[in-house]
Parts: structure tokens; C-alpha cells; sequence
């Protein structure tokens, strides 16, 4: 009687078991069918490109980008040895510096002025994040006019106070500081949606028990906006960094990469190599560079953020 | 609260002058695209009369409606890939527990640290050989599968409770009927956040259109707009800033009707 029992139980157990098994090979089976396609599409145009760039740059190639000759490592020894990938390289780097912190701290500035509770604050937020609906190619058309030697509005205001015109975009000294400019304000909507999405998260109780104890604005600012937004500043910092890395079409629009290579950032430069005077090899070198330091730059920044971002 | 008057004054010139400086080259293109062109060549400033000269002469002289027709087409489908891609993906994350969905998950991060910009030549390649230049499938396939969408679309499927998933089951429902009819009308909003976010950097796209194409049969508006103002050398500002206009009008239209949700989607998408 008793023994029946335990083996009409074992026998259930058995049964869910196997029904359990054969749930989860299913599922193995279904996972992989509803993953399948993405699957397939980040091996053809994200994995299978990046290893292929890699090889790639062991090689010499025809023009068609086929490679000929194995080299090694000649492609990386021609490129750190020419002059003009190490100044594309001093370029980029610049060109990071001068657009990171002017769009975060102009950001963070419009999305705190923004964040105040005020009559006709959405018609405010909605000019602030307008750029982000502006293409590349009709930002440069914009900005093209206003760094037009005569007609342009920068030059016709500096002549208001009698000074003298500046070449914006064809004077080696200023070409990568007016194309960062202009870089600047084509991120600006994008970083301050981010950032006020970010303000407008932060708890109200905080500021009000705050106000109790009789805090100062800047105060507030210093102790509760800046570490409770710290998570989103370190996204913002991550995602500017990375595209400032991937700029291309405002150089290819402004200046082509002049004037004498002072705008000829890393993707132009690389772009130049392949598509115009097809040295696939280095290209794809000058390509493994890229990688490489936006994959160092996202590790550092996550091994970093972990220790001093703020979470909730 | 109630606000200092003299806080409330301060703020509302800081905002200002905030929005001059933001809007003025916007606005900059759309008085020009207006102004007849010998008020431009003087450098002025605000016209005393407006035409639609350069608006009919851009139309005229360039295939706009043509690419504006492409990048449409090429928008939608890029935006359609994605949400197909990343819904399925995202669901795969949330409601099916099976070996390896970490390790997966894994993978799907690691694509994000790989930049298009690294891979493009031999992307070229492969749409070259697929012969798929100059065709609506080379412009848009590369960029079907996306981490970013999947992970927004993964933080909203959490939140439908997994008692739900388990009736269906009982119910003897299957997955792919669970995916489409309780699934996705559920995170409706989501999914238009995605779309309006996809359809947005699709139609802005400059490099890929720019490689992919070599004649006008499927050129971008993106890319119109740079042969334009390349061709227009006879100080014809008038017609490039119409055309510039013109390719930022569906985007900002966009953008000004789906602001609020496209900032809590990113936020969110972006943080958690």
C-alpha cells in the first residue's frame, strides 16, 4: 500500500521531470527562433565586418579591397610612421576634447535652467531638444552660412565691434574649433533630453527637506542635482565620447578634412583611405585603431563609473 | 513653493537668450529660404519681402521629391526591421528561460561596443557583392538588429506580469500568439517611442547613404542635400537653405509631437 504510493509519486516526479526536460528543450529551440534574426543580422554587418577588418589589415588589397599580399603588421608600422594618421589621431583627440565637456556643461545648464516649474516651459524644452531633429548634413548646410567669410552672421558680428573677419573654415587655426562648435550645438537636444529626463527623476522630497534646513540654490545644486544625476551624466559622458569618436559628416560637409588636415578626423581620414584612394590595408589598420580605443574608452568608463556614479 | 519674483526674471532671461542662441541658425535658414537672393548676397538679415523662389528652383533643378521619396521608404523599412528584430529579441529575454539566454544577452551588449564606423569597409563589400548598391534593401538590412532597441523593449516587457505568461500558458496559448496579442499591444508605447527614435536617426543617416548609393535612383534626401550644396557654387544660399529646410521639416515635426515620450523612453531605455 505504502510502496505503491511512493512509487506513484516517484513516478509523478518522474513525469514532471521529463516534462520539465522536454519544456526546456523546447524553449532552447523557441529562444533561438525568436533570437535568430538578430542573431543573424549582427553576424553579417557587425561581427563578420569587424573580423574581417581585422584581416583585412594584414594585407595588402587590389582595388576592388580583395586582399593580395599578406604584410603582417606593415599596415600599422606605415600608418604610426606617416605623419598624416598620427595628426588625424592629435586631430580626433582635440576634437573629443573641444565638443565632450562644452555639450555636457551647456546641456546640463539649459536642462537645470529648464527643469523650473514656469509658466511656458514646454515651448523652452521643445527649442532646447530641436537639434536633435536636425540632420547632420542640414546642420553643416546651417552653420556653412554662418561661417561664411563676408556674408556670414559670425563674421558681420564681429565687425559690429570692429574686429577683424575670421576664416572660420579655411584658416588652419580655427577649422576643427568651428567644426566643433558647430558639433556642439548638433548635440545639444539629444544630451539636454537626456539630462532633463534625468533632473525630472530626482525625488522632490529631497530638495523640499533641503529647503527646511535653509540650503542655498548652488548648494542643492552641488549636493543633491549633481550626485542624484550622476548615473545619467555618465551615460551622456559614454554616448558623447563614443560619437564624438564616430564623427564624420559635418567634416565631410565643412572642410573635407582641410584645411592642410586640420579637421581630418579618424573616420574621415579612414573613409579617405578606402573610398578615395583605396588603400583597403590601411584603411582597415586605421579602422582597428578606432576599435580599439572606443572599446578601451567603454571599459575604462564602465570600471570607473562603477566605483563613482551615484545609483539610487 | 512659491518663486522670488526677481528668481522667476532671472530665469525666464536666462531661458531666452538660452533660445536665441539654440534656434537661431534654424530660424537663420528658414528667413533665407525665404529672402530673394539679393538681399542675401548684402548680408541682410531680416528681408523686407518674401518669395518662393528658392523653394520652386530646389524642386526644380534637383529630384528632391524623389529622395525624399527614398529616404521615406528607407526610414520606414529601417524602423520596421528594428522593431520586428528587437520586439522578438526582447521577448526571448523576458518570458523564455533557456541555457544560454545569459551568455546571449552578453552578446547582444558586446555589439554596442563595436562601432559601424570600424566596420564600414567591409560592409561596402558584402553589399557590393550582394550587389545591393543602389537599392532600398542595401540602405536599410545593415541596420536591422539593434542592442539599444532590444534592451528598451526588454525593461518594458518586464513589467508584464509573469502570471499573465503563466494563464497563457494554462490557457494552452503559445508563445508566438502570447508575443502578439498580449505582448505587443501592451508596450504600444514603447514600441512608438522606438519607432519614432529609429525613424528619426534612419532618415538623419549621412555615411552609410553616402557609400550605398552612386546614382539617384534610391539617393537619400541626406545626401541630395549635400550635392546640392556642392553644385550650388554661385552663392545660391537661397536654394541650399530651402533644401535644408525641406530635410528637416518631417523630423522636427516628428520631434515636437513625440518629445515627452521619446525623453521618458530614452531615459529609461538608457538607465536601467
Amino acid at each position: 500500500m505504502n510502496g505503491a504510493a511512493v512509487s506513484v509519486q516517484s513516478d509523478a516526479a518522474d513525469l514532471i521531470e521529463k516534462e520539465k526536460r522536454k519544456r526546456r528543450t523546447k524553449n532552447v529551440l523557441k529562444g533561438i527562433l525568436f533570437l535568430l534574426p538578430s542573431i543573424v543580422f549582427f553576424s553579417i554587418f557587425l561581427f563578420y565586418p569587424m573580423i574581417r577588418t581585422v584581416y583585412l589589415s594584414f594585407f595588402l588589397t587590389n582595388a576592388s579591397g580583395a586582399p593580395t599580399v599578406f604584410v603582417g603588421m606593415d599596415n600599422f608600422i606605415q600608418i604610426f610612421s606617416a605623419p598624416l594618421f598620427l595628426n588625424s589621431l592629435k586631430t580626433t583627440f582635440l576634437f573629443v576634447l573641444y565638443t565632450v565637456p562644452g555639450t555636457i556643461v551647456i546641456s546640463l545648464f539649459l536642462a537645470v535652467i529648464a527643469n523650473e516649474k514656469l509658466r511656458g516651459i514646454g515651448v523652452f524644452r521643445t527649442i532646447f531638444s530641436s537639434t536633435m531633429g536636425i540632420s547632420v548634413a542640414a546642420a553643416s548646410v546651417f552653420w556653412m552660412f554662418l561661417f561664411h567669410p563676408t556674408m556670414g552672421w559670425l563674421n558681420q558680428f564681429l565687425s559690429i565691434f570692429g574686429m577683424e573677419a575670421i576664416g572660420w573654415l579655411t584658416d588652419p587655426k580655427w577649422a576643427l574649433l568651428s567644426v566643433s562648435l558647430s558639433t556642439i550645438w548638433m548635440n545639444i537636444g539629444f544630451t539636454f533630453l537626456i539630462l532633463l529626463g534625468g533632473l525630472q527623476s530626482i525625488d522632490s522630497y529631497l530638495y523640499e527637506s533641503a529647503d527646511i534646513d535653509g540650503a542655498g540654490y548652488f548648494y542643492k545644486l552641488r549636493r543633491i542635482t549633481v550626485p542624484m544625476l550622476s548615473p545619467t551624466l555618465f551615460f551622456v559622458v559614454t554616448v558623447t565620447l563614443i560619437n564624438a569618436f564616430q564623427t564624420f559628416g559635418q567634416v565631410d560637409m565643412l572642410t573635407r578634412g582641410g584645411p592642410q588636415n586640420e579637421t581630418n578626423v579618424i573616420v574621415y581620414s579612414i573613409y579617405r583611405d578606402a573610398f578615395v584612394n583605396y588603400q583597403y590595408g590601411t584603411a582597415s589598420a586605421q579602422a582597428v585603431i578606432l576599435f580599439a580605443i572606443i572599446l578601451g574608452l567603454t571599459l575604462l568608463q564602465f570600471k570607473l563609473g562603477e566605483r563613482k556614479v551615484h545609483y539610487q | 513653493m512659491i518663486m522670488p519674483l526677481y528668481k522667476k526674471v532671472v530665469l525666464y532671461l536666462l531661458l531666452s537668450v538660452s533660445a536665441f542662441f539654440i534656434f537661431a541658425p534654424a530660424i537663420m535658414a528658414l528667413v533665407m529660404s525665404f529672402m530673394p537672393s539679393e538681399q542675401i548676397l548684402t548680408g541682410t538679415i531680416i528681408p523686407d519681402s518674401l518669395t518662393l523662389d528658392h523653394y520652386r528652383q530646389a524642386f526644380e533643378r534637383f529630384p528632391l521629391l524623389s529622395y525624399l521619396t527614398n529616404s521615406l521608404i528607407v526610414s520606414l523599412l529601417i524602423m520596421a526591421g528594428q522593431l520586428l528584430l528587437s520586439s522578438l529579441a526582447a521577448y526571448a529575454f523576458v518570458f523564455l528561460e533557456f541555457k544560454g539566454r545569459d551568455a546571449l544577452f552578453f552578446l547582444f551588449i558586446a555589439t554596442m561596443m563595436i562601432p559601424f564606423e570600424a566596420s564600414i569597409i567591409p560592409n561596402f563589400q558584402t553589399i557590393r557583392d550582394m550587389n545591393l548598391l543602389n537599392t532600398y534593401t542595401g540602405l536599410s538590412l545593415p541596420f536591422f538588429a539593434m542592442a539599444f532597441g532590444t534592451f528598451l523593449l526588454r525593461q518594458t516587457f518586464k513589467q508584464i506580469p509573469k502570471e499573465l505568461k503563466e494563464a497563457s500558458e494554462i490557457a494552452g496559448m503559445g508563445d508566438l500568439k502570447f508575443y502578439l496579442t498580449v505582448v505587443l499591444p501592451v508596450a504600444k508605447t514603447s514600441l512608438v517611442t522606438l519607432g519614432v527614435y529609429g525613424f528619426l536617426s534612419a532618415w538623419n543617416m549621412y555615411l552609410w547613404p553616402l557609400l550605398a548609393t552612386t546614382d539617384d535612383s534610391v539617393r537619400t534626401v541626406q545626401i541630395g542635400l549635400k550635392q546640392l550644396q556642392s553644385q550650388e557654387q554661385l552663392n545660391e544660399w537661397g536654394v541650399i537653405m530651402a533644401g535644408g529646410i525641406i530635410v528637416v521639416l518631417p523630423t522636427l515635426i516628428l520631434l515636437f509631437l513625440g518629445q515627452k515620450k521619446l525623453q521618458k523612453g530614452l531615459t529609461e531605455g538608457a538607465l536601467k
